[in-house]
C-alpha cells in the first residue's frame, strides 16, 4: 500500500467531495464528465418538496483513467441529500453501465449513499434494479463493475444491494454496508435489537473491518485517497465472470456463512469463532495490525460473488 | 423555492481562460456555485435558488459587495443554496472566482 | 385473491406447489403442454438471509435444469427483514444474490415472471419481484418503497402533506398505480379472466430487454430516466 510522502500526502477518502475524490483517484487530467453541472440536468421532483436540487443530482459520472487504464466512474456525493438515489441521479449509472457493456470497459462505483430518496422514492427503487440488471449484464460481458465503500453516507438501502452484484469491493474501517442503517432497524425493531446510539454496535455488525472478516468485501484499505486507488487497481485485476459456477460457488459460501456463524449474537463472537484470540480489540488494531490476522483468518469470497 | 437574480456592475473582468468552474454542494449550511462566461466584461449575473425564504436583503448586499471587490465582470454565475450564512456565500464566491483564473 | 385462487387460475391442468415457512415451491402445468416451475413469499412473510438463501438456492438449480420451463415467482411479503442479525450476516450481499440467481435463470432460457399479487417493499421489492425480467400483478397487490407513516417521520412532514403531495405525482408514494405509471409493472392482470390465459399471452411474447423507463416515460410516471440514460450510454460511447 502507498505510504503518505510530500509527492503523495494522506488525503482522507471520508472527508473528501466526490468530485475531490475524482480528481485525486484518477490519473492526472484524465477525466472527462457526462452530464455536468452546465447541462442542469436537475431533479424533477424536489421543488414540490421546497427543497434544494444541486446541478448533478448528487452524481458525477464520467470517463477518466487508472494508471493508464480507462475506465468509467460514477461518484456519489454523500453530502447532498445522504447521496440518495433519486430519478436523475440513477438514470446517470444506468445509463453509465449501458455504455460499459458495449464498450467492454470497466467501471469504477464510488459509493457514498443511504439508499433510495424518499421524495422520489418509486424512481429511485427502479433506477436501482434497472443499474442491477444493467451490472450483471455487464459482468456477463466480462466487464468488470467495483465498488469503493469508505464515505460519510455509508452504502445503504438499494446501494448496498448494488454493490452486492459488483465482481469486487474495497473497504475503509470507515465504510459501513448494511440494507437497513441503525435507525431504521431500532425505528422498526426497538432499541434492544439494535441501539443506534451505540457507535461501536454499528461499527461491529456492519463496518469495514467486519464485512471484510465475513467475507463481504475484498480489500481492506486506510482511509486515504492513495490506498482506495491502490485497491480500485487490485480489484480491477479480480476476475469479473458471474455464470452458473460462480454463482453456485456463492451459495455454498453463504450457506456455510450461516451455519458457521448464524447463531453468532454479535460481530465479536463471529470473530471469535474465525479464530481470531483477541477478538475485541480487533476495532482498536491500527491497520497493519488488523491486516496481518484478517488476512489468515478471514472468510474469502474467491470463485464467489 | 425563491428565485433571486442581480445583475451587477463590476470593475474587474474575471481572469482567467477557462470556461466554467463549480464549487461547493448543495447540503445544509452549503452551497454549490456554477461559474460560466459569456456576460459583457462589466458586468456580472448571479442566479440564486435558495429554500429560505424572505432573505432578498442579505443576497443583495452580499452579491452586490462581491461584485464591487472582485475581478467577476463577464461572469454568470449560479447558485442552488442549501441555507448558507453570507460569510459561507461570500467565500464560495471568491472560491469561484480563484478557480476561475486557474488553468483548466 | 388468495394463493389457492391463484394457483388454480394459473394451472387448470394441476399444480404440485407447497407451502413451506412462508416460501412457495413447486410446479404447475398451465396445459398439457406447459409446465412452470414456481418459487414464491407468501402471508406477508419478510424475507431475511436464511429465505433469501432458500429461494436463491431453488432459483439456482433450476437454473441448472437445461430444459427452458419459465420460472413464476409469486409474491405477498413485506420488507426485507430488519434485525441485527441478518445485517450481521450480510443480508445485502444476500438479497443481492437472490437478484443475480433470477437473473442467471432467465439467462439460462428460464424466462422469469414475477406476479404481486400481495405486498412487496424496499430491498424485498428490489430483490425479489423487481428482479424478474418481467413483472405483472393483480390488482389489490401493494408494492412500496416505505409506507407512508414511515415515510413522514423519515421526511419529518406529516402523513397529510404526504397524502397533498402524493395526489399531485406518482414518483414517491406506495400504491400499485404509482408503481404502474413508473413503470414497475407491465401489465396488471384482470381477476375475472383465467389466469393461465394471461400467463400464456405474457409467455407467448417474446422476451425483451429492460423497457421500465421507456414504460415511465409513455405512462407519464418517470418523464427523465429514460432520455437522461440515453444521453449518458450516448456520451459515454461518443468519448471512446
Amino acid at each position: 500500500m502507498t505510504s503518505p510522502s510530500p509527492a503523495n500526502p494522506h488525503r482522507s477518502w471520508y472527508e473528501e467531495s466526490a468530485r475531490g475524490r475524482l480528481s485525486h483517484l484518477l490519473d492526472a487530467g484524465s477525466f472527462s464528465e457526462f452530464l455536468g453541472p452546465q447541462r442542469r440536468e436537475l431533479s424533477p421532483h424536489l421543488a414540490l418538496f421546497n427543497l434544494p436540487r444541486q446541478f448533478d443530482d448528487g452524481i458525477v459520472v464520467g470517463a477518466g483513467a487508472l494508471a493508464g487504464r480507462p475506465v468509467l466512474v460514477a461518484a456519489q456525493e454523500g453530502r447532498f441529500m445522504g447521496g440518495a438515489i433519486g430519478e436523475v441521479h440513477g438514470a446517470k449509472l444506468t445509463g453509465l453501465l449501458h455504455a460499459a457493456r458495449q464498450m467492454k470497459r470497466d467501471v469504477v462505483i464510488l459509493f457514498d449513499t443511504g439508499g433510495v430518496r424518499l421524495q422520489e422514492a418509486n424512481a429511485g427503487e427502479l433506477a436501482i434494479s434497472e443499474i442491477i440488471r444493467a451490472t450483471v449484464q455487464a459482468r456477463a460481458a466480462g466487464v468488470r463493475v467495483i465498488g469503493l465503500l469508505g464515505g460519510r453516507a455509508g452504502c445503504y438501502g438499494g446501494g448496498s444491494l448494488i454493490a452486492g452484484c459488483c465482481s469486487a469491493l474495497v473497504i475503509s474501517e470507515q465504510g459501513r454496508l448494511s440494507v437497513s442503517g441503525p435507525e431504521v432497524i431500532e425505528t422498526n425493531k426497538g432499541v434492544e435489537e439494535f441501539d443506534s446510539k451505540d457507535r461501536a454496535l454499528v461499527w461491529r455488525t456492519m463496518g469495514g473491518k467486519h464485512r471484510y472478516l465475513i467475507g463481504g468485501v475484498d480489500l481492506f484499505v486506510a482511509d486515504d485517497v492513495a490506498a482506495f486507488r491502490a485497491g480500485a487497481l487490485a480489484a480491477l485485476d479480480r476476475p469479473a465472470t458471474l455464470d452458473q459456477a460462480v454463482l453456485a460457488a456463492e451459495q455454498a459460501r453463504l450457506e456455510r456463512r450461516l451455519a458457521r456463524f448464524g447463531d453468532a449474537a454479535d460481530g465479536t463472537e463471529v470473530w471469535a469463532r474465525l479464530g481470531i484470540n483477541q477478538p475485541t480489540d480487533v476495532p482498536d488494531m491500527d491497520l497493519d495490525a488488523f491486516l496481518t490476522i484478517a488476512n489468515r483468518q478471514r472468510e474469502g469470497a474467491d470463485a464467489a460473488r | 423555492m425563491e428565485n433571486l437574480r442581480y445583475e451587477l456592475s463590476t470593475t474587474k473582468p474575471a481572469g482567467g481562460t477557462r470556461a466554467t468552474a463549480l464549487v461547493g454542494v448543495v447540503a445544509s449550511g452549503n452551497l454549490e456555485v456554477l461559474l460560466e462566461r459569456g456576460e459583457a466584461a462589466d458586468r456580472c449575473v448571479i442566479d440564486i435558488a435558495t429554500p429560505a425564504h424572505g432573505f432578498a436583503d442579505l443576497w443583495q448586499a452580499v452579491t452586490a459587495d462581491f461584485a464591487a471587490r472582485s475581478a467577476a465582470g463577464g461572469l454568470r454565475i449560479t447558485i442552488n443554496d442549501g441555507g448558507a450564512r453570507p460569510d459561507t456565500v461570500a467565500l464560495r464566491l471568491a472560491q469561484g472566482v480563484r478557480l476561475m483564473e486557474k488553468p483548466e | 385473491m388468495q394463493p389457492a385462487e391463484i394457483l388454480t387460475s394459473l394451472f387448470p391442468a394441476g399444480h404440485q406447489v407447497t407451502e413451506e415457512a412462508g416460501l412457495l415451491a413447486g410446479s404447475g402445468q398451465v396445459d398439457g403442454q406447459t409446465t412452470v416451475d414456481v418459487v414464491g413469499i407468501t402471508g406477508k412473510t419478510y424475507p431475511g438471509v436464511d429465505e433469501a438463501l432458500t429461494l436463491a438456492g431453488r432459483i439456482l438449480a433450476i437454473a441448472a435444469r437445461p430444459d427452458p420451463a419459465p420460472l413464476l415467482f409469486l409474491v405477498d411479503s413485506g420488507s426485507q427483514r430488519m434485525s441485527r442479525r441478518d445485517e450481521l450476516m450480510g443480508l445485502s450481499e444476500t438479497l443481492a444474490h437472490l437478484a443475480k440467481a433470477l437473473w442467471q435463470a432467465e439467462r439460462a432460457g428460464h424466462r422469469t415472471i414475477g406476479l404481486l399479487y400481495g405486498g412487496s417493499a424496499a430491498g424485498a421489492f428490489i430483490a425479489t419481484a423487481l428482479a424478474c425480467g418481467e413483472l405483472v400483478a393483480l390488482p389489490g397487490a401493494w408494492p412500496e418503497v416505505m409506507d407512508l407513516p414511515s415515510m413522514a417521520r423519515v421526511t419529518k412532514l406529516s402523513v397529510d402533506v404526504l397524502k397533498e403531495k402524493a395526489a399531485t405525482t406518482p414518483v414517491f408514494a406506495p400504491g400499485l398505480d404509482n408503481l404502474f405509471a413508473t413503470g414497475a409493472i407491465a401489465e396488471i392482470w384482470d381477476p375475472a379472466q383465467p389466469l393461465s390465459e394471461q400467463l400464456k399471452a405474457v409467455l407467448a411474447r417474446p422476451a425483451a430487454g429492460d423497457d421500465r423507463a421507456r414504460w415511465g416515460l409513455d405512462r407519464g410516471g418517470r418523464q427523465k430516466a429514460a432520455t437522461i440514460a440515453q444521453e449518458v450510454e450516448r456520451l459515454a460511447l461518443a468519448h471512446g
